[in-house]
C-alpha cells in the first residue's frame, strides 16, 4: 500500500486546483457510459460558474499573523473534501458535493441577549471590522485526526466589542443556520438543530479566538463554514461553529449540541487535552492527514498560552 | 451450477479488497486512507458475516441444496475481512505495540466487543474444513459453529458502540442480523410445537377418563 507522508510530496506533485475541482467530472466519465458521462459534464459545465463565484475568489491584503504556526499546511484539496459538517452529511466525503449550492449571500448575524442593543448586521460588514489576517492553526477533531488550516479572519474579539456585550454577559452562545431545503442532514436528527456552540466571554475575547471567513487566501468555501464561523484552535474541532447567524449573550452557560447529545462524552470546554480520554477513545495520540505515524496530541493542542483561563480548574471534571 | 460458478464468486468476494487496493495505488482513499480501509474492511467483515447467515434461511425458504456448499466460503471471506480489519487496526492504529493494544481493549468496550467477535470467528475458520466436521462430530460442529451468532451481534454492537451519532448504519446491520436470527427463533419453535400439542391432548384424554 502507498500511503506518502507529507514531507515526502513536493509542491509540484500537488494537484494543481483547478484539475481537482473538476476530478467529479473526470470520475463520473471513467465510472458511466460514454453518453452519460459526456451528458454529466456538460450540465456539470451549466451549473460550474455560480458554484464557484464565492470560493474562489482571493481576499486581498490579507496580513502575516504571529499565531501562525509554521507546520506543513495540509493540502486544501484534503481541508476542503473531509468535512465533519452534520447539517449537510455524517459522512465526511459529502459535504464538499452536497453544499456547492449553499446561499452564503444575503447573510445577516442576529446579536442578542446581554447587549446593549440588540442589532442584526450583515455579514459583509462584519469582514470589514478589522483587517484580515492569516492564521496558520493547526486543528484538532475529537475524533483523532488533525489538520494544519491558513485560516483568513481577525480576532473574534473585533466582533464582540461592536457587538457590546452588558457587564454580566458570562458568555457568547453561537448558532449555525438552520436551513434543512439547503442542508439535507438538518432533516435526519442526527443532532438537535439548529447547532449550538458557545464559549466562556474571556475564552471568546481571547486574541487566539477567531472569526473566519477565508482560507488558502480566499473566500471560505461552503463546505468549511462559509461565510462566517469561528475558529477555536486549542478546543476539538466541534466547538468551532460553521455558519454562524446569531450571537447570544448570556450569565447561564450555554448548552451546545455535541454535549446535549451525549453529555458524558462531550463537554462545554472540550479543550484539546491528551490526559483527558473520550470515552470510547484514546485522545493522547492523532493522525495528521497526510502523515502515515500517529503523533503525541498537545495539551491545548499546543496553545499554551490559553493556559492561564483555566488555572484552578480541574480539567478530568469541566473536560 | 456450471463449474465455473464458483470460482467466479470466490473472485467477487475479492473484489473489495482489489477495489480498496486499486485506490490506495491510485491515490482515491481520499484525505484519511486508514480510516477509509478501516471502515471499508469492518463493513465487509460484517457484510459477509450476514451473507454466510443468510444462506440457510435462503436454502430452507428458495429450496436449493447447493447453496449450502457456499456458506463455508463466505463464512471464511467474512474471517478474512475481519483479519484485515484487525490487521489495520494492530498496524496503522498501534504500530504494533501490544502493551497499548491490550490495555484498549480491556479499556474500550467497543474493541472489547470487537476483539471477543474477532476471537470467536477463529475456532471457526480452523474447524471449517470437511476433516474437522468429521473429527467433532455433525451435532457437535454445529453446536460450534452457532458462536457465528455470537460473533455476529457482537459485531453489530462493536459498530454502534463507536459512531458518534449517527447510528443508522449499524441499526441497519442490526435489523438484518435480527431477521436472520429471528428466522431461526421461528424455526425452532415451529419445530418444537407437535411436543406440547401432544402433552395437551393427552392430558385432555386423562381428563376425560
Amino acid at each position: 500500500m502507498l500511503i506518502k507522508k507529507t514531507s515526502e510530496i513536493k509542491s509540484s506533485e500537488i494537484t494543481p486546483k483547478s484539475l481537482f475541482v473538476n476530478r467529479r467530472a473526470f470520475l463520473t466519465g471513467a465510472a458511466g457510459a460514454g453518453l452519460a458521462a459526456a451528458a454529466a459534464v456538460g450540465f456539470r459545465k451549466l451549473e460550474a460558474p455560480a458554484e464557484v463565484a464565492l470560493a474562489n475568489t482571493t481576499i486581498e491584503g490579507v496580513q502575516k499573523s504571529s499565531f501562525s504556526t509554521t507546520e506543513t499546511i495540509t493540502p486544501y484539496k484534503d481541508v476542503t473534501n473531509y468535512n465533519n459538517y452534520y447539517e449537510f452529511s455524517t459522512d465526511k466525503y459529502e459535504p464538499a458535493g452536497l453544499a456547492k449550492n449553499f446561499k452564503t449571500r444575503p447573510w445577516t448575524v442576529s446579536v442578542e441577549g446581554l447587549v446593549k442593543k440588540k442589532k442584526s448586521l450583515d455579514v459583509d460588514s462584519i469582514i470589514k471590522l478589522a483587517p484580515a489576517e492569516e492564521r496558520i492553526y493547526r486543528h484538532r477533531c475529537v475524533e483523532g485526526w488533525s489538520i494544519v488550516v491558513p485560516w483568513v479572519g481577525f480576532s473574534l474579539s473585533e466582533l464582540i466589542k461592536q457587538c457590546e456585550p452588558l457587564g454580566n454577559a458570562k458568555f457568547v452562545e453561537f448558532t449555525t443556520i438552520y436551513a434543512p431545503n439547503e442542508m439535507p442532514g438538518q432533516r435526519i436528527a442526527v443532532l438537535d438543530w439548529p447547532y449550538l456552540e458557545g464559549l466562556r466571554m474571556d475564552e471568546a475575547m481571547h486574541p487566539l479566538a477567531l472569526l473566519c471567513f477565508g482560507m488558502y487566501g480566499q473566500v471560505l468555501p461552503n463546505q468549511d463554514g462559509a461565510p462566517l464561523r469561528v475558529v477555536v484552535p486549542w478546543k476539538y474541532g466541534f466547538k468551532s461553529a460553521k455558519a454562524i447567524v446569531k450571537l447570544r449573550f448570556t450569565d447561564q452557560q450555554p448548552s451546545n449540541s455535541w454535549s446535549k447529545s451525549a453529555p458524558s462524552e462531550y463537554g462545554f470546554y472540550s479543550n484539546v487535552n491528551p490526559h483527558v480520554d473520550h470515552p470510547r477513545w484514546s485522545q493522547a495520540t492523532e493522525r495528521r492527514l497526510g502523515e502515515f505515524r500517529k503523533r503525541p496530541t498537545l495539551m491545548f493542542n499546543g496553545y499554551d498560552q490559553v493556559a492561564s483561563l483555566y488555572s484552578g480548574m480541574d480539567l478530568k471534571k469541566y473536560f | 451450477m456450471p463449474r465455473w460458478f464458483k470460482p467466479l464468486i470466490f473472485v467477487a468476494c475479492l473484489g473489495p479488497l482489489f477495489r480498496l487496493g486499486w485506490k490506495a495505488y491510485a491515490g482515491l482513499l481520499g484525505a484519511n486512507p486508514i480510516e477509509v480501509i478501516t471502515h471499508s474492511t469492518g463493513d465487509w467483515t460484517l457484510i459477509f458475516l450476514l451473507v454466510t447467515l443468510a444462506i440457510t434461511p435462503l436454502r430452507k425458504i428458495t429450496g436449493p441444496l447447493w447453496l449450502i456448499r457456499y456458506r463455508r466460503m463466505f463464512g471464511l471471506f467474512a474471517f478474512f475481512y475481519a483479519c484485515l480489519h484487525f490487521t489495520t487496526y494492530i498496524w496503522l492504529d498501534k504500530f504494533f505495540d501490544l502493551h497499548e493494544m491490550w490495555a484498549d481493549i480491556a479499556k474500550r468496550k467497543f474493541i472489547t466487543v470487537g476483539f471477543t467477535a474477532f476471537m470467536l470467528l477463529i475456532p471457526l475458520a480452523i474447524t471449517s474444513t470437511s476433516g474437522w466436521i468429521r473429527r467433532l462430530g455433525g451435532k457437535r460442529w454445529q453446536a460450534l459453529h452457532r458462536l457465528i451468532y455470537v460473533s455476529g451481534i457482537l459485531g453489530v454492537i462493536h459498530y454502534l458502540w463507536l459512531v458518534k451519532a449517527d447510528i443508522r448504519k449499524p441499526v441497519e446491520y442490526g435489523t438484518v442480523l435480527g431477521l436472520l436470527l429471528a428466522y431461526r427463533v421461528v424455526e425452532k419453535l415451529r419445530a418444537r410445537k407437535p411436543q406440547p400439542a401432544l402433552a395437551s391432548a393427552k392430558r385432555t384424554t386423562i381428563l376425560q377418563n
